[in-house]
């Protein structure tokens, strides 16, 4: 046991814990004033719901002793025999509970980054069934795919140092996948959907800048020169994205808040998988590119007409999916000798598996996903009326107004 | 020259604009406002109960439009926010307006509107 490495991994834990609210107040400030409180309040109920799935069976089948390099057992239901002992094969200086905790966190960002993709018109109850539905059969397999002891992907050498693609791709293909199926908004490109609150979307890219140190530079479960290495590159990625996207934007028009703080959280996203294996100049290039392609991801985005409300796939998904191929083309052994060389240190072989989780991430979760909309959807519905999306969901779904008085 | 003072449910705002625009009815001003009719108001969420809104949020759309526009323009306003209408669905006030002046150009009256 080391205290200092206790030390960090519960406060990294705590700064994780926020960003899930953050992503609410990211979300809130971008729907209109009728949906401010249902949007952030779809963060908030994730946080609460999660929390509960994990420790009865969610960490059990994500962590839990591994059968047929799929999906983790029972074994560790009501966190069994998870205390203060380390489980060495995950981290050897720290309680086993505290690692349970630091993943418990991740679990739960994962479903609220998705939430973006169907703000203003979803069904509260519907919601909460998706939540629990898609954290159990979507982020637990995949998950333990990649970091579970015997999982089938990390046996083959895939790199995600803090969730690259067990948590943004998979959450950014997933609401693509939710959005193909949940009805547009009423008048979707036709009506203007004004921002309500831009500080408060400022606000929530900056407490998610802020935990993300706690995100990525937990990640190395210690407190040691990689966790530094870590909060450096994060650092640095998010600064070069927010930069570019500030570049792009005033190229078309002006700079502009919204843009800017868009772009660090997507630098934010593209630099999670390779934030421990990769150099200072490799960070900057990785935050700078994953601006360009969410930004013009956007564009198509909104060519194709599909009502993914608050693009978290152009945002998550598709910097998440940049984010993995960058670590397979500028990891490097010299940074961190637990990783493995890229391509562009002459080893092919990662850039392979790289590309080769990426799709994977990519076709479980599209298709999972969709399974489960459809059949929510078929069944209860994924929406709410029409009356009520007009009523705004604040008042329709919780029977709350954001600013009430004269 | 009539000024016609819409009271309307917040929802019914976007159709109601989209509808005037396709008769060619552009210029208009919307107030935010709260206020009661005989409805007597609804009961939103407290810690743990209730709480009643005698005053709820409505929309206030003010047109100046000639006479012979009244009709027709009340009557795209009544169309589309007669739909489900329920308690609260608004009044709408017209009144004889004596003089418009457009500011940039001195123009008056219905060369103004």
């Amino acid at each position: 046991m080391d205290t200092g490495d206790l030390a960090w991994v519960l406060v990294a834990s705590s700064l994780i814990m926020l960003m899930t609210p953050a992503v609410g107040l990211f979300y809130g400030g971008m729907v209109r004033r009728k949906n401010v409180l249902s949007t952030i309040m779809l963060s908030f109920t994730v946080l609460i719901a999660i929390t509960i799935q994990w420790v009865l069976f969610g960490y059990s089948l994500t962590f839990g002793p591994d059968i047929g390099h799929v999906i983790g057992s029972l074994e560790w239901f009501g966190l069994e025999g998870v205390g203060s002992i380390p489980y060495p094969d995950y981290a050897k200086t720290i309680p086993h509970l505290a690692f349970m905790l630091f993943q418990m966190k991740f679990a739960i960002i994962t479903p609220a980054l998705i939430t973006g993709a169907f703000v203003e018109r979803i069904r509260f109850s519907s919601f909460i069934i998706f939540t629990l539905l898609w954290s159990t059969l979507v982020y637990d397999p995949l998950a333990h795919w990649v970091w579970g002891i015997g999982g089938w992907l990390r046996n083959l050498g895939a790199l995600d140092f803090a969730g690259g693609t067990v948590i943004h791709i998979s959450a950014g293909v997933a609401a693509l996948a939710i959005a193909m199926v949940i009805r547009e908004r009423k008048g979707y490109g036709r009506v203007s959907m004004e921002p309500s609150n831009v500080l408060l979307t400022l606000l929530g890219a900056i407490l998610l800048w802020f935990g993300w140190f706690g995100f990525n530079g937990g990640s190395a479960l210690a407190a040691n020169s990689l966790a530094v290495h870590a909060l450096v590159t994060t650092n640095i990625a998010a600064a070069a994205a927010s930069l570019t996207w500030m570049a792009l934007s005033w190229r078309r028009s002006r700079p502009s808040v919204i843009e800017m703080a868009t772009g660090a959280v997507v630098g934010l996203v593209a630099i999670t998988p390779a934030c421990g294996y990769v150099g200072v100049p490799a960070a900057i290039i990785i935050g700078a590119v994953a601006s360009v392609v969410s930004y013009y991801c956007i564009q198509w985005r909104q060519r194709l007409k599909i009502d993914e409300s608050l693009d978290v796939w152009a945002c998550h998904g598709m910097a998440g999916t940049w984010g993995a191929i960058a670590t397979g083309l500028f990891a490097s052994k010299a940074i961190n000798p637990a990783g493995n060389d890229g391509l562009l240190y002459g080893n092919a072989y990662l850039f392979f598996v790289q590309i080769l989780s990426v799709l994977v991430a990519w076709v479980f979760s599209f298709t999972a996903t969709y399974i489960i909309a459809l059949a929510i959807d078929k069944t209860r519905g994924l929406s709410v009326g029409i009356r009520e999306e007009e009523v705004g969901l604040d008042i329709s779904q919780h029977g709350e107004e954001i600013y009430a008085g004269l | 020259m009539k000024r016609i003072e819409a009271i309307i449910k917040e929802e019914n705002l976007d159709a109601v604009k989209a509808a005037l625009e396709a008769a060619g009815f552009i210029g208009l001003t919307v107030f935010n406002c709260r206020g009661r009719g005989t409805g007597g108001g609804i009961n939103l969420e407290w810690r743990a109960g209730t709480y009643k809104v005698d005053l709820l949020h409505k929309i206030m759309l003010m047109m100046i439009v000639k006479d012979h526009e009244t009709t027709t323009v009340t009557d795209i306003i009544l169309e589309v926010c007669k739909v489900d209408a329920t308690s609260g669905a608004g009044k709408i006030f017209i009144s004889p307006v004596e003089e418009v002046i457009r500011i940039r150009t001195n123009e008056r009256n219905e060369d103004a509107l």
